[in-house]
């Protein structure tokens, strides 16, 4: 493998039913940070059923260039068509990194690409810098450092551990990267993107599933990873129906209810919901935990938050440790009088 | 039929995690347990081996101490157990074990090979779908329902905001959600025989069609560049008001002061 060969940060930018996944445009900030320190170019990777009109909008987020990949065979995610078509887009340009959503989608197709390209992959990435390996020289061997090199730092063992990992010897550099934990660009309204199309044969084999049925879970809740402000319930809430005064707390403030897995877990609200390892990583403006003890499966996925506040009833909770205002006390007093404390106080703006 | 289900040990993070008075993990003080999505892609196939009729073998890669797993898995009904163990296959990667239980399972017949999902301690999700890669198998991930039906798999495969039912003709690999279901108990007699039962162990000259390249510490295209238990993010304020009006003027006062409402 010649290394030098390999030039250019390259993104996976997911779509389910032809719509842009948020991910995508936020691998598009930080590929084009990446980038500008390597001297190289972003590029975007589309691919689907007449998926073109979405080039765009991918560079109007940063995209210097988009790949598009289009065929009927590709209209619904299966593993076997987009890792070929990822797997042959690697082949063909030779990024030098290549960036994918940590999504229920790209966690199924990054490491099935990884190995048919042979090299190697880092998951769920949180943070992605570009510098030397290792990152002190050896003494003796400072010609063998490496420089340049993609830095993939990522929680593991439950959030309790972070390791920093790179990838020397092969390319491309591929990471999965959390949701939510990059940022977007200002998009460039009116940009025009650069499309390159690439044209494929996608004959189904033994390795092609077939799609008897989709189901769309019905949801008319705002993604949490896009609110400003998250009210969150844990079990210390104490019922599926005392959630509403946390809906009356988030509807006075603009925000939106979330909640712990222990939540999800006893059917009180949906996955989707759910903020932590297991589920979403948030970082909203201003984070309400109520009734939410705070293992660190929680605190992993909301202590990106700018403000915390914190409302547990008992006081050695490990929440109080993340929280910038922690009030020990009852949430079934304080919150509904902080809903009403709120609209006062709007009210006289 | 036949199933091969992978498993892991993992130490425990669910029951408290233990620190040492500096702050790192005490690893030693966690629970060794059998990775949870594991178990749930066992409990799948034991519950197609009530149904239908099947042959069972759980298999691992890891340190001999890994039995532990191999054994519960005899004792909840699998019914071979193998453990691959060589010092050359230490501080593998994903890219590294997936290539080694390939090369393994290489050596056995099988229809279908679960997975779990992802290992609480990587909590990659990587290994399933790379073993497939490299043994020519369609992958299903995320499944939260497999049936057998003739010689197809159908697997409920879960998304974020939607599942897909998929079907695929055998052989093939599935990976498995905790939610799958719950899995069994051991059973007394199925102790008593797992205690006695003989565990095949195999090594690196067990792998078939594996460079040694592409084993352990050196064949793993990923290094660790830097690991660190997680430094968190410092306490800020905590009060505890006399009442929930005190409470309630606090937030307000804070909120108002960094300029949320």
């Amino acid at each position: 493998m010649n290394l030098a060969e390999y030039k250019g940060v390259y993104v996976y930018a997911e779509q389910v039913d032809n719509v842009i996944s948020g991910i995508a445009y936020e691998l598009l900030g930080k590929g084009k940070e990446l980038a500008a320190k390597l001297n190289e170019e972003v590029t975007a990777v589309l691919v689907g059923a007449d998926v073109k009109g979405l080039a765009d909008s991918l560079a109007e987020y940063g995209a210097d260039k988009v790949i598009v990949v289009e065929d009927p065979e590709l209209k619904e995610y299966r593993t076997e068509p987009y890792a070929h078509a990822l797997a042959s887009v690697i082949n063909e340009y030779k990024p030098d990194i290549f960036l994918v959503g940590a999504t229920a989608i790209g966690r199924d197709l990054a490491p099935t690409v990884s190995a048919r390209v042979a090299t190697g992959l880092t998951a769920d990435c949180t943070v992605l810098e570009i510098g030397d390996f290792p990152i002190v020289a050896l003494p003796g061997k400072e010609d063998e450092q490496k420089h340049n090199q993609l830095l993939m730092t990522r929680p593991a063992f439950g959030g309790n551990t972070i390791a920093t990992i790179a990838c020397p010897d092969h390319r491309p550099q591929m990471a999965t990267v959390r949701p939510g934990v990059m940022q977007k660009i200002e998009p460039i309204a009116g940009a025009k993107a650069n499309i390159i199309e690439m044209k494929l044969e996608f004959v189904p084999n033994n390795r092609y599933v077939e799609i008897k049925e989709i189901v769309k879970a019905v949801s008319d809740t705002v993604d949490i990873m896009d609110a400003k402000i998250l009210v969150s319930g844990g079990r210390g809430v104490g019922s599926p129906e005392n959630f509403k005064i946390l809906e009356d707390l988030a509807e006075a403030l603009g925000g939106t209810v979330s909640c712990s897995r222990a939540v999800v877990d006893s059917g009180w609200k949906p996955r989707d919901l759910q903020v932590g390892q297991t589920g979403k990583t948030v970082r909203p403006n201003l984070y309400i935990a109520c009734g939410i003890s705070g293992a660190i499966q929680h605190t992993a996925g909301m202590e990106e938050a700018d403000i915390i506040v914190a409302i547990n009833k008992d006081e050695d909770a490990p929440i109080f440790d993340v929280a910038d205002f922690g009030v020990v006390g009852d949430l079934n007093k304080i919150v509904p009088q902080l809903t009403e404390a709120i609209k006062a106080a709007k009210a006289n703006k | 039929m036949k199933i091969i289900v992978c498993i892991k040990q993992v130490p425990d993070t669910k029951g408290g995690v233990k620190f040492n008075p500096d702050g790192t993990l005490d690893r030693g003080a966690m629970l060794a347990i059998m990775n949870p999505d594991d178990k749930a892609g066992l409990e799948a196939a034991l519950r197609i081996k009530d149904t239908m009729g099947a042959e069972v073998t759980a298999i691992t890669m890891g340190l001999p101490k890994a039995t532990d797993v191999l054994r519960e898995a005899l004792a909840m009904g699998a019914d071979k157990a193998i453990l691959v163990t060589d010092r050359v296959l230490g501080g593998a990667d994903t890219w590294a074990t997936s290539t080694t239980l390939a090369g393994a399972i290489r050596n056995l017949e099988y229809d279908l090979i679960i997975t779990g999902r992802q290992a609480i301690d990587g909590d990659t999700a990587q290994v399933g779908p790379q073993i497939a890669e490299h043994l020519g198998l369609p992958v299903i991930s995320y499944a939260e329902a497999i049936e057998v039906k003739g010689d197809k798999v159908c697997v409920k495969r879960m998304y974020d905001d939607r599942h897909h039912m998929l079907e695929v003709k055998m052989p093939c690999l599935v990976t498995a959600l905790a939610e799958l279901n719950d899995p069994r108990y051991m059973t007394p007699g199925g102790i008593f025989d797992a205690c006695a039962a003989e565990i095949t162990t195999w090594g690196r000259a067990d792998l078939i069609d594996v460079k040694d390249s592409d084993l352990g510490l050196k064949g793993s295209p990923t290094k660790i560049a830097k690991a660190s238990d997680k430094v968190r993010k410092g306490a800020g304020e905590k009060v505890t008001p006399d009442s929930a009006e005190d409470a309630v003027a606090y937030i307000v006062g804070k909120l108002t002061e960094k300029h949320v409402i």
